[in-house]
């Protein structure tokens, strides 16, 4: 406990950095997701392959995708950017299956009634399919950045420093609690992202608080994203 | 093409028939942790599973442990794990990481794969007169079988990556290359150690996934239409979920 | 799922994932060759860098205080990882300054150097470095590989020397690092000088603790390891010169080499082998963080 005490200003930034490098991965995961999963959800020809080739990268282990990105990207086997690359490549896995079934799991009869109404197809999906959609997008959201906070751990292996450092520093030096410390850390970044993307959903998607209903499915589709390594 | 050329290149090369490490005993190694740990995991969190699929009960509590788990590093788990049983004991603390990581998924797909059930289906059950043990076995399983068959190859694949990891605590195991190659500066070295453990990746993915489709029982599949435009989102997840 | 529609798609998709990697994989060039890092600092603050490696942190936090001591402004970048990484860092000057081994960087620059001896070795390393890099005084202190056995396994075979293994009648097990296995000071580098052959065991972070226990009979060991002494470990000498001696050396960028000279020799001309290895011990025994102990050295060596 007092290494702990001692050492709060190397945790505290390191904690720092550890948020900074999975903040674009989720951002860029989530942008690019939207496009894929709606192409997926749209046209059923794609779906299939879409949702494969999104499935077959997320069975690759990280150590390995970091050395695979730079002959697709030619970015450098030990830099921050192929830590970025891969953990944007496992989010969108997770987001664009989420935002697939998302976009499926939305009532037929309301989209027709907009499309009754006079919707264009944009309005609609802005307007009526993405926000319906909320939810379920949303917890995969949440999926994939609790995910990502775990994941980006082992970008010390690639010589990226986040809280991971703590892992190989404190078995170097044989001190228990640094990596205990490390792994409490980047359990408790974890929640917190949880909680703000949680708050965040409940501000942008006011009708969804009394809603129950949609747990079920809610949670297989988290279960089918799994846990990423 | 010369990046994966070279790969494939290390690869087949003999001399990964020699040295401390052969290739195929990597890869047994790999598979050897994968397939033991998996093994006490599923013995350990089926049982629960299906106990809190079958009665209902713990299940907040069920859920609750399977999003905290995600939020754990395996890496981290991994390193502690190895610090506390003390550095002798490695493959002990290993696969007990291993095993604390794939619990969560296995737990999850053994609950949900009970929860996916039609009410009504089990419901008949009772009016038949069929016992508690019989509705379990009889019903609940053979129909949860999918699913739990997920939960198993996703925590199979959670354990292949870990493993990977695990060669920096020196425990063989295929990413032994990976970490070689990179103080050693040898590229084709990493890519290769890469590529084989996608590869033995991708076909325990298949092969689950083959799994997953041959255990739907027949009654079952011969029910169901390919593509279904049900208006009930419950019941398409229901169904697209054993489908993956 | 595995219907002939999915069978096509899932074909369809690996056979468009393989061509999209294949064709990909011809465009790039050496990825551990990171190219263009980030763009320098301004030319008044000194960046100091260290590997990811306890010992060299602390010698590096050193030189970052004496430095700031001295009037300098100073930016640390440690942990950085592995040479490849750091090195054209330290070309483009997007590093100053960084705590390197005399023996160990020869190798990485020239692996066929044949100098051995402590002077020899700084003499080569200095020809062999590249432009825009050059090397301060290098320090008396050593952190080099070393091959240790237990005091025990000594005394049992009187073992003082690498020579006095070739008659051993017992399998030897080396254990190391992953990369030992290929080093040429590795296996094949005990086999051609003394005629010696073993199996390895990558033991790696956990080494010293596998000699203590008996899985592996000799271990690579860096010669400023704590638990040389406090484990009782006996190095075996090496008169053959496997091992290229390491001395503790300030690699720099040559475009401020004289600005830093005096602040950092003053510092390596203080730093002892014995010094070095209480460094260490402060570190993994008193578990001190970095800092303390670097804040702490300068001011019992009145370099502060």
């Amino acid at each position: 406990m007092s290494w702990v005490l001692d050492n709060l200003d190397l945790i505290g930034s390191l904690a720092l950095e550890h948020l900074r490098q999975c903040l674009l991965p989720l951002v860029l995961g989530f942008v690019i997701s939207i496009p894929l999963g709606w192409v997926a959800y749209r046209f059923r020809l794609t779906r299939g392959v879409i949702l494969t080739i999104v499935g077959l990268l997320y069975t690759i282990p990280s150590l390995a995708l970091f050395a695979i990105l730079p002959t697709v990207f030619g970015v450098g086997f030990l830099s921050e950017t192929n830590l970025v690359i891969a953990l944007t490549v496992y989010a969108v896995a997770i987001l664009a299956r989420s935002v697939a079934d998302a976009l499926g799991s939305v009532d037929p009869e309301v989209r027709q009634a907009a499309v009754a109404i006079g919707y264009g197809p944009w309005r609609r999906f802005w307007g009526v399919e993405f926000p319906l959609a909320g939810p379920v997008v949303l917890a995969g959201l949440r999926v994939a950045a609790v995910s990502t906070v775990a994941l980006a751990t082992v970008g010390i292996l690639i010589g990226v420093d986040n809280l991971g450092y703590l892992f190989t520093n404190g078995l170097q030096r044989r001190i228990v609690p640094e990596v205990l410390a490390g792994t409490l850390a980047v359990m408790l970044i974890a929640l917190l992202v949880d909680v703000l993307l949680v708050l965040a959903g409940r501000a942008l998607m006011p009708w969804t608080r009394r809603r129950r209903a949609a747990r079920a499915p809610l949670e297989r589709m988290a279960l089918r994203a799994g846990g990423a390594v | 093409m010369n990046l994966f050329l070279d790969a494939f290149a290390w690869i087949f090369a003999p001399d990964r028939l020699a040295g401390s490490v052969p290739l195929p005993l990597a890869i047994g190694q790999h598979l050897a942790y994968t397939a033991v740990s998996v093994l006490v995991a599923g013995l350990i969190a089926v049982p629960l599973g299906w106990a809190i699929g079958h009665t209902g009960r713990g299940r907040e509590v069920a859920v609750a442990i399977s999003g905290a788990a995600r939020a754990i590093p395996s890496f981290g788990l991994l390193v502690l794990l190895v610090l506390v049983f003390g550095v002798l004991h490695k493959p002990e603390a290993a696969v007990t990481s291993f095993v604390l990581l794939a619990i969560p998924s296995i737990l999850a797909g053994a609950y949900t794969g009970f929860e996916a059930i039609d009410r009504r289906v089990i419901d008949a059950g009772r009016a038949m007169g069929m016992t508690e043990w019989q509705i379990l076995w009889r019903i609940e399983v053979p129909l949860g079988l999918p699913l739990l068959i997920g939960g198993l190859r996703s925590a199979a694949l959670q354990v292949v990556a870990t493993v990977t990891i695990a060669a920096y605590v020196g425990l063989g195991g295929i990413g032994y290359y990976i970490i070689q190659g990179v103080p050693l500066r040898r590229f084709d070295q990493i890519l290769g150690g890469a590529l084989v453990v996608v590869a033995v990746a991708l076909v325990l993915d298949g092969l689950f996934a083959l799994l997953q489709h041959l255990v739907v029982p027949r009654g079952v599949a011969a029910g169901r239409a390919p593509e279904l435009r049900t208006t009930s989102s419950r019941r398409r997840a229901a169904v697209e979920s054993s489908t993956t | 799922m595995f219907t002939a529609r999915n069978k096509g798609r899932l074909a369809l998709g690996a056979v468009a994932v393989g061509v999209a990697l294949a064709l990909s994989g011809c465009a790039a060039g050496d990825p551990l060759d990171p190219g263009q890092p980030s763009t320098g600092e301004g030319s008044d603050t000194i960046v100091v860098g260290s590997q990811a490696y306890y010992s060299n942190e602390i010698v590096a936090e050193i030189y970052a205080q004496a430095l700031e001591n001295a009037g300098f402004t100073v930016e640390r970048n440690f942990s950085i990882g592995q040479r490849d990484a750091y090195l054209p860092s330290l070309e483009d000057g997007s590093i100053d300054l960084f705590p390197e081994y005399t023996g160990n960087l020869l190798q990485f620059y020239d692996a066929d150097a044949t100098a051995t001896e402590s002077e020899a070795v700084y003499a080569a390393l200095k020809a062999a470095l590249p432009e825009g890099l050059t090397v301060l005084d290098q320090a008396p202190a050593t952190d080099q590989d070393s091959y240790n056995v237990t005091k025990a396994f000594a005394d049992a075979h009187s073992l003082t020397s690498l020579e006095d293994l070739a008659g051993l009648d017992v399998p030897i097990v080396l254990g190391g690092a992953p990369e030992l296995e290929q080093r040429p000071y590795g296996p094949t580098g005990l086999a051609d000088f003394y005629g010696v052959e073993v199996s390895f065991q990558a033991t790696g972070d956990t080494t010293v603790e596998e000699l203590v226990a008996g899985t592996i009979t000799m271990a690579d060991v860096y010669s400023a390891d704590p638990r040389i002494q406090t484990e009782g470990l006996v190095t075996l000498a090496d008169p053959k010169g496997l091992f290229l001696a390491s001395n503790l050396v300030p690699l720099v960028n040559a475009d401020i080499a004289s600005e830093i000279a005096d602040v950092i020799n003053a510092v390596s001309a203080k730093l002892t082998p014995e010094g070095l290895v209480a460094l260490n011990v402060r570190s993994t025994v008193d578990q001190a963080s970095t800092p303390d102990i670097a804040a702490d050295w300068l001011a019992e060596q009145g370099l502060v």
